[in-house]
Formats: C-alpha cells, structure tokens, sequence
C-alpha cells in the first residue's frame, strides 16, 4: 500500500506526540499533581495511530478509559487535553472530566469511557446516524480484551452487523484486564474469531505495527463507507505500565514485559522509514524535538491555568 | 479486641465466613491474587484457592447473575463490583432476578447472596465512579441495603449480610477504609435493620449514613462548642430501616437533620423525613432539614469535587437554621 510521504510522517509524529505525552503524565502523576486516576497507554501506540490515520476529521470514534492515545491520534490538542487532566477551568471539560472522559465533539471523539464496555452501544448509535444521514462518515470503536466480554460489546457487534451499519471494531488485546490474563477470561485465543458468530469479518494483526494496523483498519473503513457493515480488527499488542499508575504489577512476570519492550513500535517504525529514506536521522531528531516543545508547551498550559470556581458546579447539568 | 481498619475488618469477616461455611465463596473481577480493587480480599486467594476465591471477566452482568443462579442453588455467593457505579450493567440481573425469584416463585426460592460495593466520592474518581447510590436499592422490594460507617460495624454486618438468607447489597465507601477502631477478633454479628446511636444528646438528632456519620460527629463536637447537644443515629441499614429508633431519638430531641452523600433529591433522606413527619410530626420543634449533595453528577477536579461532598460545614448549618 502506497502511503504519501505526509501520510508517513504524520504517523510517526503521532507516535511520538502520544509517547512524550504519556511519559509526561506518569511523571507528573508520581509526583502527586494529577488527581485521580492515570491510565497510561505507552507501548500501543501503535494501535491507535494506525487506526485513526484510517479515518477522516469527520469520522466519529469512541474511546476508553486507557484513551489519551486515541484522543491525541484522532487529533485531540496537547494543551486542552493535558490542562483537564490536570482538573483546570482550560481543559476539554472544563475540569468536570478528567483523564477518563475527555471528548472533542468537532473532531468526532465521542469521549473516552469510564465505563468498560461503555463505547460498543454509542458507536452503533453513531453509525447508524451516520448512515441514517447519508454523510458517508464511520464510526471506529476502540475496546480492549477486557470489555470484550461484556454483553454490551457483544450486543453491538451483533446488532452493527444485523443493521448493516457503517462501524469498525478496534479491539486493543494488551493480554490483560486489570491483573486477569486473556487465558482466564475468555477460552478462545483469538478475540477476531467471534466476528463469525456476527457474520463480519474479522482480522488479527500485529498491534504493535503501525503499518499493518492502518492497512487493516483502512480495508474496514472502505467496506464500511461502501455499505459492507462492519468489521472487527483484534490487534495484538501489550501495556507497558501498570492497569493504571500505582499498580504494582504482581499478575505480570518481568520477562513478558522485557520481551513486548524490545517490540517497541516507535523504533520499529523509524527504522523503516529510515530505511525508506522518507525521514534523515536529522529529521527524526527535528520531530521529537518539535514534539517536546509542544508538550512542554502544554503542560506550562495547564499548570498555568486555573482550577474551575465552585460557582461552575451546576452548570450544564441539563442543556 | 483489636485495632483494625475498616478494610481488615470486612476481610476479616470474609474470611471467618468462608471457614465456618464451606458453601460461601467470592466472586469478581481481580478479586484473586490481586486482592480485590481496594484491597478487601487481599490474602483470601492464597488460603481458599482458584475454586472458591474467583476471578471473572469484566462482565457485571454475569457476576450478579451468576451469584443469583448460585445462591439459588444452595451456594452463599459474596460478590464484589470494583465500583458501585458499575451496577448499571447489571441492573436486570439485581432488580428483575435476584431480588425477585422469592416472591414471584411463590416463596419456593432462597437467595442468599451478598453484593459488595464501595461507592462515594473524594479520590478524583470522576462522574462514573464516585456516585452514591443507596436509594435506588432502597427502593426495590426484595434487596436488604446495608451501609456500615465503622469499622466494628462493617465486619459484624458483613457476617450478618453472609448469613442472611436474601440478596443484601453490601455499601463499602472508599474513604473509609483507611479508618480503624476496635474490632472484635472473634466472629459476631449485627442485626441488620438495627441501628445504632453514635452519640447522645438532647436538642437535636442527626440521622447520617456512611460517610456523613463522621461528619455528623465533627459536627456534633463544634455545636457542643458553642452549647447544642446533638444525637448522631446511624441507620447502619436503609432497608430494612430501624424507624423505631429514629423516632424514638426525634421524640427526645425535636429536631431533625438529615445527612447523606447521595444527591439529595429523591435520596434516602426523602424517606427518612417522611417517615419521621408520619410518625412524630408533633413532636418537632422544627422543620426537618437535609443535608446531601448537589443535583449533578461528581465532578473530577479537586476544588469542585471537594465543594460537592457534603461535610461538617453544612451539618452545622442545617443545624443551626433550625436550633
Ligand atoms: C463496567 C466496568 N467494570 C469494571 C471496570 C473497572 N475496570 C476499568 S479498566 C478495566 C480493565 C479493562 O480491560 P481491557 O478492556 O482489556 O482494557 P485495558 O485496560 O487492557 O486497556 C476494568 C476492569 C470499569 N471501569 N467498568
């Protein structure tokens, strides 16, 4: 598949961006200056980078609780996002949100999720909006292992398929839900399988490549627009960090980790486009450095900006 | 009698009910060697095993379910959702199942089933994990509501809830597991639906659950200050509901304020108020008065989240308005 040069760079720079963000975050949770809980996405960057590169601005897309990596990749801005992470009157949601709800109606983002399972049902909803429309956009749904076991997420792909609806399932299998491996909640190996029972088709990929990634998710949103329905793309990847940060990690033995570390997707992907000539060493130096600033730009963004006022509380209860 | 936390004391009585009944388990999600989400069945795995300790998928539904059709069938189930908020999934399988089958079965079906959940805000948790949501359970005939604000209180009724032959629905909040006071090492129970008098006094009586119940005795230490004696009654039950007692405490005081957690409107003080306005409307000096939170969802950054719990502040007001 031939991407453009932008195409490539704009990848790359996402993976970045979502990667110095992350480090970032866990950093400034350590020490004591994000509220609430952190749910780092480092190491699958390439799951969401891939998959949003698939989609148009106008496309929806819901998210979850681990969501900052789909939020930055669908084109969420560094300092909004980070200034509401940090429970600022600036950030996406006024501080009302946090890490685990932040949304971008304009860039369809229809929210991370607090909720496992929260996002399959929405993304129906959208898909069948968008189809009810006419406006040729698709909804992408982004689910881990974990919440593919709930009945909600069952009940959307079932009810995507029967409806025909213009929707693609991206299934992030990290392994785990919280400390329970795969092996344990589930008895088949393949999450993709049980698109059969919904009749749609469904692929594994390597989620730790970018590129294989994007190509699947691209096949999905061309029969989705096309009026094929949905598809279900499991993408085999891995969490570095903990469940969320603070998590000591006890369910995980040391050598798993070392082994999907030295798979990391970022290196990977540079090395071919190194090699491809698409980007110089210098070039890649210039991005990371560009990509430091802004978040450094970001995180003086929201540590500047205040906390909301009490007076703030009740609004926007109801429209 | 020792000092414990709150936390040790509902493992305790986890653990002291799983060795005298072998038909008690638990269920939910990284309630095994993770030890449960706060840390309430830490230890319990690695004694009991995989068979009676059990790790389930992320599936609410299931769980409650599953505890259901288990305690049906002669098991004594005690399962665990990490957040209350999460009972959403599984609202058919508490309401229109396990709270149902005895009386639509004709009485033939016994449930005994215990579903523990912590619930409240404080820890940045935001709109999807911190509500408070005892009145939705208090309003479904069949479900037994505990809610214990100590830790003497939450092991005894834990103990109880195990041994009681319905669905009880276990109430934990997160900011107190933190806490200690003395726990019996030994087993014992409380009855469920009886409440207890944290503090006595005479000019006015603070009905206040969980949480609040540590707020209501702040609040109660700073108006003895300034010369009002105020009774603290914790329900430790909301259904079934010791009215007897808070009657019986309105009845010395002539006031009531009422403090909860929970959003105020439609919360459990809507009852309690009722109950004590059919029962001892002519002994109040005073117009009954609550104290919960906000109608509004939690809000996640500090400063906002801080403002919409309720605490000592407003119990002294509501007070105060009134004495
Ligand atoms: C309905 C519900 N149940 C449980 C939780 C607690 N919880 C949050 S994330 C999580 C694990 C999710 O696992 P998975 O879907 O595989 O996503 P991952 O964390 O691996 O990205 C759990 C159990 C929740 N937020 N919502």
């Amino acid at each position: 598949m031939a991407l453009s040069k932008k195409t490539l760079i704009h990848m790359f720079e996402t993976m970045n961006r979502i990667r110095l963000f992350e480090q970032q975050l866990q950093e400034f949770f350590a020490a004591g200056e994000i509220p609430g809980f952190v749910h780092l996405y480092l190491g699958e960057e390439a799951v969401a980078t891939g998959a949003c590169s698939a989609l148009t601005e106008t496309d929806m897309m819901t998210s979850t609780h681990r969501g900052h990596g789909h939020l930055l990749a669908k084109g969420g801005d560094l300092k909004l996002m980070m200034a509401e992470i940090f429970g600022r009157q600036t950030g996406y949601c006024k501080g009302k949100g946090g890490s685990m709800h932040i949304a971008d109606l304009d860039l369809g983002i229809l929210g991370a999720n607090g909720i496992v399972g929260g996002g399959g049902p929405l993304a129906v909803g959208a898909a069948f909006a968008a189809k009810y429309k006419k406006s040729d956009q698709v909804a992408l749904c982004f689910f881990g292992d974990g919440a593919s076991n709930q009945g909600t997420t069952q009940e959307a792909l079932n009810m995507a398929s029967a409806w025909k609806l213009p929707l693609v399932f991206v299934n992030e299998n990290n392994g785990y839900g919280i400390s329970c491996p795969q092996c344990k909640s589930m008895a088949v190996v393949d999450i993709a399988d049980r698109a059969a029972a919904y009749d749609m088709p469904g692929v594994v990929v390597d989620g730790n490549d970018v590129l294989a990634v994007h190509e699947a998710v691209s096949e999905a949103v061309k029969r989705a627009r096309n009026g094929e329905g949905p598809s279900l793309i499991e993408c085999k990847t891995y969490r570095w960090r903990g469940h969320f940060e603070g998590d000591a990690c006890v369910y995980r033995c040391a050598e798993e980790l070392e082994e999907w570390m030295a798979k990391d997707p970022i290196p990977r992907f540079e090395a071919k486009l190194l090699e491809s000539k698409t980007l110089s060493k210098k070039d890649v130096a210039a991005i990371k450095e560009r990509i430091a600033k802004d978040v450094d730009e970001a995180v003086a963004f929201a540590k500047e900006s205040p906390m909301p006022q009490t007076s703030a509380l009740m609004d926007d209860v109801y429209a | 009698m020792s000092e414990k936390t709150y936390l040790q004391a509902l493992n305790d009585a986890l653990r002291q009910e799983m060795e005298r009944d072998e038909n008690v388990f638990i269920l939910g999600e990284d309630v095994g060697q993770f030890g449960g989400c706060f840390g309430v069945t830490q230890g319990l795995f690695e004694t009991f095993g995989e068979e009676r300790v059990k790790d389930t998928p992320i599936t609410e539904s299931a769980i409650v379910g599953a505890a259901g059709g288990a305690a049906v069938a002669g098991l004594r189930p005690v399962a665990e959702l990490m957040f209350v908020d999460f009972i959403g999934v599984a609202m058919d399988q508490l309401f229109n199942q396990a709270a149902k089958m005895r009386f639509m079965f004709g009485g033939k079906a016994t449930v005994p089933m215990t579903l523990r959940m912590p619930q409240g805000a404080g820890i940045g948790a935001a709109a999807q994990h911190s509500q408070s949501l005892e009145s939705w359970f208090m309003h479904i005939p069949g479900l037994k509501v505990v809610i214990p604000s100590t830790p003497y209180d939450a092991k005894g009724l834990l103990i109880s809830a195990i041994r009681d032959d319905n669905p009880v629905i276990f109430l934990e909040h997160k900011l107190l597991y933190g806490i200690s006071g003395e726990v019996p090492d030994e087993s014992y129970t409380i009855d469920i639906g009886k409440a207890d008098i944290k503090r006595e006094g005479t000019d006015v009586t603070i009905v206040a659950t969980s949480l609040m119940v540590h707020s209501a005795l702040d609040a109660a230490d700073k108006l003895q200050a300034e010369g009002i004696s105020a009774e603290v009654v914790d329900p430790r039950c909301l259904q079934p509901l010791d009215s007897e007692t808070i009657v019986n405490s309105v009845k010395k005081t002539h006031a009531l304020v009422i403090a909860h957690e929970a959003v105020q409107f439609a919360g459990p003080g809507a009852e309690i108020a009722a109950m004590v306005a059919e029962e001892a409307l002519d002994y109040l000096d005073a117009p009954i008065k609550r104290v919960g939170a906000p109608f509004c969802p939690v809000p996640f950054s500090p400063p906002l989240e801080q403002f919409y719990i309720p605490d000592s502040g407003n119990i002294v007001e509501a007070v105060k308005r009134i004495r």
